[in-house]
């Protein structure tokens, strides 16, 4: 069970559909909020959001599944989306990938056992000039190496 | 090689440039100072049109024309959306706009908005760009206290709100269609046309949607006049690109050049040729979604028109160099792999298409490739091109195709006479 909306939660939602012409168009960024409030959005929060925007809690679990974006289980402290397309792939993103699996012991699309580290691939993060790169949470690193890699890994606490 | 004028990119070397006292004080908001006090909206637009300002996203639809679809005289609200959902793998350039010169796009929005009666934007941002979507709003902020935004702008009467989207990861809403569902709180998935957006876009309502790139030429346009922008570029593409170049080149970056800048010139002057003293084999010119070009075919003028007449397509303006040693079964994969997992699933060729390709590709990477595999490869593709609602699936189709037919040989090397590998 996750805790009910806090009343400034349920303000800051409120507050956002108002900046639409019509509430459900605030959708996405009512998850996103709810989502980097809670770390991932439960099937309770749809339920919550769909009540305080005035849809059928299916249309939230629709948009939540069609976003790669959201997220319905929690994912580490530090969520490391690494780049595994074509750009980065030519500048060795894909054995940086590699790397990544072996340093943190999880496969692409895994957490580590101690919640620190969710690692994932993902599509063209457009900074294909620092390529290869990838985001820890919403923070760019690019020109990337193993060595980088593991000074970038170190330093997260 | 003569001097680049830089327009667009000129001051991205300022640190403060995204604080609204740098950008006026290098011109800002002069173009919309001069607009709001001395042009009709009509004239902002006929200014535009004469510019020859062919849109930035990817399909290089003349701007102006696209406003005047807009219908005259509709009681109904009219929105501008701005597409900043920047996920043609290869392009990074409205990254830079929007996280070095905040101000320019929002004059260029304010300045669009007054030429075609629009009181209410929406930046439609991808989602990934959250540090970019905060810095934008605080842009916001600043130019609606400077009275530069929101009520009775500069006393002229005219009156704009703009509001910051994020998206939240998925390539199809980089289509205009879908980016309307998308921010209705909706899947994005692409709706039928017509009608088009112009006539029945956003909430029902007539609507223009532009690119970051594309808004961000406009107060340029209307500082300087048509004929100068038309001067930078060639005829019917006016201005300068921005050009993404990333990949097996010594120096990736962002380029802006003249439209009509040859391929071989941004390749091997500008991005200072292939890395690692490596021969060029292939290049992807605008985006991935572009066929490919040979070695052979750089010799082209990187404007719309010339592109598409050697076959491919200017599309984002992001280049994606291959040099000689990487197996184009390599590129072919990361292709495939993108748009089968990017199908929004709504349009059942490529729904299916993308998958099957995706799936013959893998095969034929883990060694069990057949004779007809490269056949199979280009009759999935004719069977997603066209025949889908959005474009998605002609930018699925028609990459495989290109390197399916223009790579034959390396992909069926190492096939025997019975077509398997020994």
């Amino acid at each position: 069970m996750s805790a009910a909306f806090s009343p400034e939660l349920i303000g800051k939602i409120e507050a956002l559909a108002g900046r639409y012409p019509v509430k459900a168009a605030s959708l996405l960024p009512v998850l996103h909020l709810v989502q980097s409030e809670r770390g991932h959005v439960s099937a309770e929060d749809e339920r919550a959001v769909a009540g305080l925007l005035g849809m059928p809690p299916v249309k939230v679990r629709e948009v939540m599944t069609f976003y790669t974006m959201f997220r319905r289980i929690p994912v580490g402290r530090y969520h490391i989306q690494v780049c595994t397309n074509l750009s980065c792939a030519l500048a060795g993103g894909d054995s940086l990938a590699a790397h990544l699996e072996t340093k943190l012991g999880v496969k692409l699309g895994g957490t580590t056992a101690d919640g620190k580290f969710t690692l994932t691939g993902v599509e063209c993060l457009g900074a294909c000039e620092t390529a290869p790169c990838l985001m820890i949470n919403f923070d760019y690193y690019g020109n990337l190496d193993a060595a980088r890699i593991d000074d970038l890994l170190g330093s997260l606490t | 090689m003569t001097k680049a004028p830089q327009v667009l990119t000129e001051f991205f070397w300022l640190e403060q440039l995204p604080r609204i006292e740098a950008y006026v004080a290098r011109g800002g908001y002069e173009a919309l100072k001069k607009a709001l006090a001395q042009m009709k909206p009509d004239e902002v637009h006929d200014e535009v049109r004469k510019a020859g300002l062919r849109g930035r996203g990817g399909a290089g639809f003349p701007a102006g024309v696209k406003w005047g679809f807009i219908p005259k005289g509709t009681d109904k609200p009219k929105y501008l959306c701005v597409n900043a959902d920047e996920g043609e793998p290869g392009t990074f350039k409205d990254r830079s706009i929007l996280s070095h010169d905040p101000h320019l796009l929002i004059e260029g929005i304010v300045l669009t908005s007054y030429a075609v009666g629009i009181h209410a934007a929406y930046v439609y941002i991808r989602g990934e760009y959250e540090m970019i979507a905060r810095r934008l709003e605080g842009a916001i902020d600043e130019a609606r206290r400077a009275g530069f935004l929101g009520r009775n702008i500069f006393g002229s009467g005219f009156d704009l709100e703009i509001v910051v989207h994020r998206g939240a990861g998925a390539y199809v809403c980089g289509e205009e269609t879908a980016l309307l569902e998308s921010l209705e709180g909706k899947r994005g998935n692409p709706r039928l046309k017509p009608p088009f957006p112009a006539a029945v876009g956003l909430f029902q309502c007539p609507t223009v949607i532009n690119n970051v790139e594309t808004l961000a030429n406009v107060p340029f346009i209307i500082r300087n006049g048509a004929p100068w922008f038309l001067d930078l570029g060639v005829p019917k593409d006016g201005g300068t690109r921005i050009f993404g170049v990333s990949g097996a080149v010594a120096k990736p970056g962002l380029y802006e050049l003249p439209s009509g800048t040859s391929l071989r010139e941004i390749i091997f002057t500008h991005a200072g040729g292939i890395k690692d003293g490596r021969k060029l084999k292939a290049v992807i010119p605008g985006g991935m979604s572009s066929p490919i070009l040979r070695a052979d075919e750089i010799d082209v003028h990187m404007d719309v028109d010339s592109v598409a007449a050697a076959g491919s397509m200017l599309g984002s303006g992001g280049i994606i160099v291959i040099a000689d040693g990487t197996p184009i079964l390599q590129v072919l994969r990361k292709v495939a792999a993108f748009y089968a997992h990017e199908s929004c699933g709504q349009c059942t060729p490529c729904r299916l298409g993308t998958s099957w390709i995706h799936k013959t590709v893998e095969r034929m990477a883990a060694g069990r490739g057949q004779a007809g595999d490269v056949d199979a490869l280009l009759r999935l593709a004719a069977n997603i091109q066209g025949r889908t609602l959005c474009p998605l699936g002609d930018a699925a189709a028609m990459p495989v195709a290109a390197i399916a037919r223009k790579f034959r040989t390396e992909l069926e090397s190492g096939l025997d006479r019975a077509g398997v590998r020994p």
